[in-house]
């Protein structure tokens, strides 16, 4: 029996051994390089104690950055989730060509972002793009899409949006896939219209469905910075600037190693923290909603 | 010992991020005895076999050292040398080309690594920090070089000695050198020079209302200033019977595309005094930035105005963008390297033959950092804006087949065919190169052909120049400019407060490199400036 055991052990090892190199090792050094001055110039891995966390709390560019990530993360999903779950309703039940429109949806899902953000940075070129084009035909003034902070951020968004609510769309379609019958045969028996069963019946019974699918968009929306690669590089100034990208700047580009690390580590905990705590707000929101 | 840890420990960081390169074995080195030549002496050498992306054009190998001759005459059969280069086609192209035929002609196996502009400088220098020699031969821009110098073999005598070397004009020799040292080898020259439309800019009905409006001469613009009138008058006006508007000016823009090479060019007539001495960014006994005094401040505003005379999008532009713009024929005047003026002369341009090279603008006047007053005096600085280098490692383990492979890639005849094809990103860097009937030969009118060469030589000879910042940390000090640059373009901050802000970003900089570390660095780029 402890033989046994012990073999289960052995089998279980190259998974950790993996899971320690992959995981483990990478945080451990980015916490002891972040104590670090090792920056392009110095490789060392000095202990310079808590400098690095000192200059992030004056850097405002950091700081702007996240302020706009929660912007475009927290936007972007909710607008995602709405049409998501629109999308999933309209082929849930008995559409025509139901299959086909499924399959249809999930085309932007898989496409490579930094492809589909160069497609994009041509839709809205402001010269070349159709979208300034289609502006022109409707008499309205051309708009100055990656130029202007307003304009590239609704850009950015709009990118955003058509890429990852199939995502949304999938998740909330094999939700409501999933659900009971008999709900609804009761809802239909005691006269329910659409509206009322969709409020009382569908919505709450999907409420986990939504908050997990909700959840990890906004763990994938925290990590945006291809598109703004692509489409802006951050700017006009700085002002589609997300930490991702910023990290990018200052860890491989200026190979700020030390500075970098501070931030990493910084905004790993702040992404922990908060989606812990909008994990557990909408769990109670959408949990009061399906007691009502 | 804390340090030989450490390089242990980023020796380890560095094999995981460069699993196939760094992980790849050491070629064992053999010197082997020459075998016979694949070529005669003065062959005619093209590129047409390797595709029709290729022109058919024909040049002679010149004898020498480098020749296809000669090198084909070297047996590297079983060696392997490892190169790393920027995406294709910039350098890229080249890189890859030269790399084949070298492989055809001494049997090597060549492998290239083609890496996008953004995650070059990382590729290359961590695993030269961590001990790792993962390429032999690197190719990167020049300014890198405070960064790449201490990790670099100097050039052996026996390729200095050569002809196509020694044909190498001086500033690009300059550029190539490091504390005495020939470390990089010359392989492009880039300069930052003014483009313009003679199909609009000579044209007598426009010169007649140009003076009706403005009651000025329109000509090719001598300053900023000039540059600015013209442009603005021009944008959004049709005037090459394309149903199109054009617009006045396209420039480099777009915050992390080289952005800060355009300001430089901008900034250059106002800040660079020829009088005044001991440094253009920094004053190099106190170490103390000079990228926020008054010349970078008016140079900031005159391109905060220059917005309105960009074609839409412009305020993103990109290097791309900006070639495309002008050689494309959008827009009428540009400033920046080569590739803009050799798109609009390929030979399928709807604008070949009806644009000029001309000087950079100049200015009326120059701020004396010395008086702390603008002197009204003409003032005109070439920009030798980086350009691409190359270089064999110091840790390679066969340097004779890497200086060889370099030696090969630069030989006259390649040089040659690499000039005519705009996409390779080569541009002259030889006094040969100076010579106008070679362009004429390519199908440029013989105008342009001068304008260009006479622009390219009038900068070597000029006494009073400009070059890129190059010292430790160089890219953190650009990146900073380039925030500050595009934060006054955005309209997020004033001229004088941006760059205020990218002074205090370039005085952590130094501090953190360590300031004699800098100005040790930053005295080279000052004796090329003041040219002592």
């Amino acid at each position: 029996m402890e033989g046994l055991r012990r073999h289960k052990s052995m089998f279980l090892l190259p998974g950790l051994l993996t899971l320690a190199l992959i995981i483990i090792f990478p945080l451990l050094f980015t916490i002891r390089v972040s104590f670090s001055g090792w920056n392009v110039s110095s490789p060392q891995m000095d202990f310079i104690g808590g400098a690095n966390y000192a200059t992030m709390l004056d850097d405002s560019r950091f700081w702007a950055s996240i302020m706009r990530l929660a912007l475009l993360a927290g936007g972007t999903v909710l607008i995602q989730y709405v049409i998501g779950f629109g999308m999933a309703l309209l082929v849930w039940r008995e559409a025509r060509g139901r299959r086909l429109w499924r399959v249809l949806f999930l085309v932007p899902m898989m496409t490579t972002p930094v492809v589909m953000a160069a497609i994009w940075q041509m839709i809205f070129h402001e010269s070349l793009g159709p979208v300034n084009d289609l502006l022109g035909m409707l008499g309205l003034t051309k708009v100055p899409w990656l130029t202007e902070s307003g304009p590239a951020l609704v850009a950015l968004m709009t990118v955003e949006v058509w890429q990852w609510t199939p995502f949304m769309f999938l998740l909330l379609l094999a939700g409501l896939l999933s659900l009971p019958k008999e709900p609804f045969m009761a809802a239909a028996i005691d006269g329910a219209d659409a509206w009322r069963t969709f409020r009382k019946v569908t919505f709450p019974l999907m409420a986990p469905v939504s908050v997990a699918a909700i959840i990890i968009r906004l763990i994938e929306a925290s990590k945006l910075s291809d598109s703004v690669y692509v489409l802006t590089s951050g700017g006009p100034g700085s002002s589609t600037e997300t930490p991702g990208y910023y990290l990018y700047i200052q860890g491989l580009r200026d190979q700020q190693t030390g500075y970098s690390g501070a931030m990493s580590l910084t905004y790993l905990v702040l992404m922990i923290v908060t989606l812990t705590i909008v994990a557990a707000l909408l769990a109670r929101a959408f949990k009061l909603k399906g007691d009502s | 010992m804390r340090n030989s840890s450490y390089k242990g420990v980023v020796a380890a960081a560095a094999v995981v991020a460069l699993t196939a390169t760094a992980c790849t074995g050491q070629n064992p080195v053999e010197n082997k005895p020459d075998k016979p030549g694949l070529f005669k002496p003065g062959s005619q050498i093209s590129y047409s076999k390797y595709g029709p992306d290729y022109p058919a054009t024909k040049v002679k190998d010149v004898p020498g050292p480098c020749s296809y001759e000669s090198i084909s005459r070297k047996d590297y059969s079983g060696q392997t040398l490892k190169i790393i280069s920027h995406a294709v086609p910039v350098i890229g192209e080249p890189t890859k080309l030269h790399a084949r035929q070298f492989e055809e002609i001494t049997g090597a196996k060549v492998q290239v690594i083609n890496v996008p502009f953004g995650e070059l400088h990382q590729k290359i220098l961590t695993p030269l920090q961590a001990g790792q020699s993962a390429y032999d031969v690197m190719f990167y821009p020049s300014l890198w070089v405070g960064d790449m110098a201490p990790h670099l073999a100097p050039v052996p005598k026996k390729y200095l000695d050569t002809p196509a070397m020694k044909d190498v004009t001086k500033a690009y020799m300059d550029v190539a050198t490091w504390d005495g040292k020939v470390v990089q080898y010359p392989v492009d020259g880039d300069r930052h020079y003014l483009k313009v439309r003679t199909d609009v800019l000579e044209d007598p009905k426009r010169q007649s209302a140009y003076k009706a409006a403005t009651g000025k001469e329109l000509r090719t613009p001598r300053t900023w200033a000039e540059y600015q009138e013209v442009a603005a008058f021009f944008s959004g006006k049709e005037v090459d019977d394309d149903e199109k508007p054009n617009f006045g000016s396209a420039e480099v823009t777009k915050r992390d595309d080289l952005t800060f090479s355009a300001f430089i060019s901008r900034a250059a007539p106002y800040a660079k005094h020829p009088d005044v001495k001991g440094g253009l960014f920094f004053d190099v006994e106190t170490m103390k930035p000079l990228i926020n005094t008054p010349g970078f401040v008016r140079a900031l505003e005159d391109m905060v105005k220059a917005k309105s005379t960009w074609a839409p999008g412009g305020a993103n532009f990109g290097l791309g963008d900006e070639i495309f713009s002008f050689g494309g024929g959008q827009s009428l005047m540009s400033y920046s390297w080569d590739d803009a003026f050799i798109q609009a002369q390929s030979p399928d341009s709807r604008i070949r033959n009806k644009v000029l090279a001309a000087p950079l603008p100049g200015s009326d006047e120059v701020y004396n950092r010395t008086t702390k007053a603008w002197d009204k005096k003409r003032n005109q600085v070439p920009y030798f804006t980086w350009g691409w280098t190359s270089a064999v490692a110091k840790a390679a383990p066969n340097q004779d087949m890497a200086f060889d492979y370099l030696c090969f890639f630069s030989n006259e005849a390649n040089t040659a065919l690499d000039l005519t094809i705009g996409r390779f990103g080569v541009n002259p860097y030889r006094n040969a190169h100076f010579d106008a009937a070679f362009w004429e030969k390519q199908g440029w009118d013989k105008d342009v052909a001068e304008s260009y060469v006479r622009t390219l030589s009038g900068m070597e000879k000029s006494p009073n120049r400009v070059f890129d910042l190059r010292v430790p940390g160089v890219n953190g000090y650009m990146s900073a400019l380039a925030n500050g640059v595009a934060a006054a373009l955005a309209d997020e901050k004033a001229p004088q407060r941006a760059l205020d802000d990218v002074a205090r970003e370039w005085n952590k900089i130094t501090e953190q490199i360590g300031k004699d570390k800098v100005r040790s660095a930053y005295r080279n780029v000052v004796a090329l400036e003041d040219n002592s």
